[in-house]
């Protein structure tokens, strides 16, 4: 049984065709890829499986539980987490608060305990807060725990981003355009975070990439889009050589 | 009471040998704990040679609000009072705060090592409440006073809940209060006094001062049911929706307050005992405030900043946004029910008119005074605006003009207000200071 499984997923924005009849499956600890030119709707599908957006049609599956009509913090909390391809931190918020306020689902200490400080908020806080700074540890970030995000370096709020994603424990991990706007050295970087991730909390990845050369090296398998449509699925050699994906990025040639 | 964040250190003075580092150093030696008995000792001065002191100087009896008004009044007297309030506040203070400030650290360090939080806690408390008493109980002008600021802090607080934390503009805290008020006043008439309109008492008043917490708990639950109602319309979206209904909802249960004769519509209800004394009304504050400030550190409190900053990003990272937004909302509507509830029992006599759009500016003004956001913020923006009016009262119509003039200066300094987006650490405010560090 896959992990997830999207099955004739199609979308509408008013008479504008999204997403048509998108297939996925994908197997735990997988690492996919999902590449398109701009406005493909790459990031749609992306808001589709997390349920900001509901699907005109088509059925999404995770471990065979249907995710359509859930609210996204039922979806998140059934551990299918996401980035954003513009950043969206809390801007008010330090790293750290970030990190420990994605195990929102895992706390269950309740109004009481918010209200009055019981034991038992303290205990599993404590717990929170222990696996929060391990995460921001491991991602070599710690040393920003107690920094405002907007006050941090681009590289740095990505990181943030990407922390706070696996903080809640994932199954699933959606990351739209983890590379955008940043430097050679610091897309590197990033790629070695995503594989760290992978290995050492094992979630299936699947990552939207709008540089081939990352999404080549890092992933498994490539799906591609283009018009909401999937016109290619294979291994990074075969989609580079495919042509209809050619085509789709660099335009098809004009026969005269 | 006043926070204090690095001190300078020792080598540093030495170096930089002026007065102000000096005295500096010296008072950042003093812990909350030296403070209060400063505070404390000034009380008592105040006490036993208030008034003789204030005649010895030309004073026509014990300023009321620290010599202020005197000052606005009779500019001739300002030397009177200010010497006044620096023999009698300022100095005591300081020197006491100093003196016992060895002493006063080491019983903080005791209190915080050797018990729980909350023993030290309370020990602050009580020390608080009992220079309030000495200083409320010379007059009852004063003990109104204290009563008004403490009911301010409870309103405000509750409001930047919503306003500050959770990033939504509501207008209908009046209303909640004026719920919370009527909700309490006709639980302690019917059942504590006889009334013209509600009868006999139910049940022997001598209980009454036992089971008034209920009445104010009840208000606040009617009050929170009241959020409930405008909560389901307004949070289905974001953005401006819940400043529009809510401010309708404050027109209604303002409207509705005054078609209902039994509870003696525009007239107003009166007769209400008054219970709400000062240490009832401390109390309560002191419990406001303590439960605000847990709830704001808690991952719920955090989770309505998130949702503030961006509610897309706080769904998907497994955060339940109606759920949050909801228990924030109901939150803050049953303190505001609870704060209109003590407010009828100090006043023994409440109106519709009271609880209108003008008590809604005076309570944004509170919240954005202080600072969106921080506890210590709504508790100085409280104190502030309550004190400026008090104080700007012998102007009459021209306090009306000085007090927008004031805040539209400081939203110019200060946008977001004096002490915004801050969080105080009761740990820390109640620790022990620098000496005690240094010999360990």
């Amino acid at each position: 049984m896959p992990l997830l499984q999207v099955n004739n997923m199609t979308h509408y924005f008013g008479g504008l065709r999204a997403v048509y009849n998108y297939q996925l499956e994908i197997d735990k600890g997988q690492l996919r890829g999902l590449i398109g030119p701009n406005g493909a709707g790459k990031t749609t599908i992306f808001n589709l499986i997390t349920g900001i957006y509901q699907p005109t049609e088509g059925e999404i599956l995770l471990e065979s539980k249907n995710l359509v009509g859930l609210q996204p913090y039922d979806i998140a909390a059934m551990g299918v987490c996401r980035t954003f391809q513009n950043l969206r931190l809390w801007r008010h918020m330090t790293v750290f608060d970030h990190v420990r306020l994605a195990r929102y689902s895992k706390l269950h200490y309740g109004l009481i305990g918010a209200f009055l400080g019981t034991a038992r908020r303290h205990r599993e806080e404590a717990e929170s807060e222990k696996m929060a700074y391990e995460l921001l540890e491991m991602l070599g970030i710690s040393h920003y725990a107690d920094e405002i995000v907007t006050n941090l370096p681009y590289g740095v709020q990505r990181k943030v981003e990407m922390a706070r994603a696996v903080a809640s424990e994932p199954n699933l991990l959606l990351l739209d355009e983890p590379t955008a706007g940043m430097n050679p050295e610091e897309m590197l970087e990033m790629m070695g975070v995503i594989r760290q991730i992978r290995d050492e909390l094992g979630p299936a990845i699947l990552l939207i990439e709008h540089r081939m050369k990352v999404a080549m090296e890092l992933c498994e398998t490539i799906q591609a889009i283009d018009f909401g449509e999937l016109i290619a699925e294979g291994t990074p050699e075969e989609i580079r050589n495919n042509p209809r994906v050619i085509d789709a990025y660099l335009g098809k040639e004009e026969v005269t | 009471m006043e926070v204090r964040g690095s001190t300078v250190q020792p080598a540093e003075a030495i170096a930089r040998n002026t007065l102000l580092v000096k005295v500096r150093s010296q008072l950042a030696q003093i812990p909350l704990l030296g403070w209060l008995f400063g505070t404390l000792t000034a009380m008592a001065i105040e006490q036993v040679a208030g008034r003789l002191l204030a005649r010895a100087l030309g004073l026509s009896g014990v300023p009321g609000l620290f010599g202020l008004r005197i000052m606005l009044t009779k500019p001739a007297l300002i030397p009177s009072a200010v010497a006044y309030v620096l023999l009698v506040y300022a100095l005591p203070t300081l020197i006491v705060a100093r003196l016992s400030a060895p002493l006063a650290n080491r019983l903080a360090k005791l209190l915080l090592d050797r018990f729980p939080l909350w023993v030290s806690l309370v020990v602050h408390l009580g020390l608080l409440y009992a220079t309030l008493h000495l200083w409320g109980g010379t007059s009852a002008y004063r003990m109104l006073f204290l009563s008004f600021i403490f009911i301010s802090i409870i309103l405000t607080l509750s409001l930047n809940l919503v306003n500050g934390y959770m990033g939504e503009f509501s207008c209908s805290h009046p209303g909640f209060m004026a719920m919370g008020a009527y909700v309490a006043s006709i639980l302690t008439v019917l059942f504590f006094v006889q009334d013209d309109v509600f009868g006999a008492p139910l049940l022997p008043p001598a209980l009454g001062p036992f089971l008034f917490p209920l009445a104010l708990i009840g208000g606040g639950l009617v009050a929170a049911v009241g959020a409930l109602l405008v909560a389901i319309p307004s949070f289905r979206t974001r953005g401006d929706y819940l400043a529009i209904i809510s401010l309708a909802f404050l027109f209604i249960v303002k409207s509705v307050i005054e078609n209902l004769e039994i509870i003696g519509g525009p007239r107003g209800l009166m007769n209400q005992p008054k219970w709400a004394n000062l240490p009832t009304v401390f109390a309560w504050t002191a419990i406001c405030v303590w439960t605000i400030y847990n709830f704001t550190r808690s991952t719920i409190g955090k989770a309505a900043c998130a949702v503030r900053d961006d509610e897309t990003a706080a769904g998907t990272m497994t955060i339940n946004t109606r759920r949050t937004k909801m228990v924030t909302f109901l939150f803050a509507a049953f303190w505001a029910g609870v704060a209109g509830g003590l407010f009828a029992h100090v006043m023994g006599y409440i109106n519709p008119g009271t609880f209108d759009v003008k008590k809604l500016s005076e309570v944004l003004a509170m919240v954005y005074l202080g600072g969106l956001n921080s506890v210590v913020g709504s508790i100085a923006g409280a104190f502030g605006i309550q004190l400026l009016m008090e104080v700007l009262r012998p102007l009459e119509l021209f306090k009306w003009i000085v007090i927008p003039v004031l805040l539209i200066v400081l939203m110019i300094l200060r946008p977001t207000g004096l002490i915004a987006f801050t969080e105080v650490n009761v740990e820390d405010l109640l620790k022990p200071r620098q000496k005690l560090e240094k010999g360990r």
